[in-house]
């Protein structure tokens, strides 16, 4: 049971974290709990028929299959990120003034939260079938109910546990510069998801690795410990990368700051002038 | 005999070279492991170092398994009765451990570059 367990909490730890961002950074949004919750439903569905398929997938594209299936829902997700990033940033001000000056949300609705379902769907997706896979295993070879069904009780209650740590733990950050950390926040996930897809098109031989292990901090901070495992979801910490994975970092990360800065910061001065003109000394 | 005088023309000339480099390693050196009754094998398996490994993994449990290496950084999800491919390396000598995720217990191996 504790096995079970303990494969059942990092799998769901990783889901966690990622679907604890997208709630801070969806604070304050009415409905998010529909959007959030429509997000781990699909990726649980979802999980269940990749699990089902998981042979049809492995052998597809002559045995790479696996690896373009991650690496394009990654990808996917990347995207997503970046959308919803941007737009936070070229939105957030007016947002916030709309809040004050209505006192509601009518703005709100208007913002991508599908791209987020998206995310939140793909997170679960992945860690799900994977778990799918492994019970699958487990109650093939004759492990019993209460093994299994306690497995899964321990390690859900223990990776929500920690979702939910993390997501309060962000509400303290204060409400000024909350958007922007969230948003920041965002960005480095989406930084490290793509390296993550680096990863699977090098195992897959389709791209090179550009040096296999770039530097080795395993011995600081290990990829298998818990730290080292929730820094890996959340900033996309790798204790071995490749140089092809600090690519994929460096390009998400610079792509989506110059996204947020080019539309954030070009629609942001003239709306300042046009209501208070000492409001660049922001 | 390189006359690339302009930071540019050095950039595009170094990725070139990095992805010739990685061009030149295609010759693979093939390797085998099996998985059976959750375990690897050989538990130990040796390959050649400085050269790209193409590694083929037999499952021939009727379950499946996640072959899985932090030092290789690489993981792949075999199913059962099914087989997968991951390339590897070109690796340093050394010592590589790897596991299968779903039966850590038993599934443990280590790949040796020499």
């Amino acid at each position: 049971m504790l096995g079970t367990g303990l494969l059942v909490f990092r799998e769901v730890l990783e889901a966690a974290l990622i679907v604890s961002i997208v709630c801070a950074a969806t604070r304050g949004v009415p409905a998010r709990g529909r959007w959030v919750g429509s997000g781990i439903g699909f990726g649980v569905l979802g999980a269940i028929v990749v699990a089902f398929f998981a042979s049809a997938i492995a052998a597809a594209v002559s045995g790479i299959g696996q690896e373009l299936f991650n690496a394009s829902v990654l990808l996917a997700a990347v995207v997503m990120i970046a959308w919803h990033a941007i737009w936070m940033a070229s939105h957030g001000k007016e947002l916030a003034m709309q809040m004050k000056a209505v006192g509601g949300a009518v703005q709100a609705g208007r913002r991508p939260l599908s791209a987020l379902l998206i995310v939140v769907a793909i997170a679960v997706l992945r860690e799900g079938s994977e778990v799918v896979l492994f019970l699958y295993g487990q109650a093939a070879s004759g492990a019993g109910a209460i093994d299994i069904g306690g497995g899964i009780a321990l390690g859900i209650v223990g990776g929500v546990a920690v979702g939910f740590a993390l997501y309060f733990g962000l509400l303290g950050i204060p409400m000024r510069y909350f958007f922007t950390a969230t948003n920041w926040l965002m960005l480095l996930l989406a930084a490290g998801l793509a390296s993550q897809a680096a990863r699977f098109l090098i195992q897959a031989d389709i791209l090179p690795a550009l040096g296999n292990r770039v530097w080795d901090s395993s011995p600081i901070l290990s990829d298998h410990s818990l730290i080292g495992q929730a820094l890996h979801t959340l900033i996309g910490y790798d204790a071995r990368p490749a140089g092809m994975q600090l690519l994929f970092y460096a390009v998400t990360a610079v792509a989506i700051a110059f996204g947020m800065k080019l539309w954030g910061g070009a629609a942001q001065p003239v709306r300042a002038t046009l209501s208070v003109p000492a409001a660049q000394s922001r | 005999m390189t006359t690339a005088q302009n930071p540019m023309t050095r950039m595009l000339f170094l990725i070139a070279t990095l992805f010739a480099a990685g061009l030149a390693q295609a010759v693979e050196y093939a390797a085998k492991l099996a998985i059976r009754d959750h375990k690897f094998e050989p538990a130990e398996l040796t390959v050649p170092a400085g050269q790209k490994i193409k590694l083929l993994v037999e499952n021939r449990d009727a379950t499946p398994e996640e072959f899985e290496s932090n030092e290789l950084n690489r993981e792949k999800i075999v199913v059962g009765n099914g087989s997968i491919i991951v390339y590897l390396g070109p690796l340093d000598a050394g010592r590589y451990p790897f596991f299968g995720d779903f039966h850590q217990e038993t599934a443990q191996g280590v790949l040796i570059a020499k």
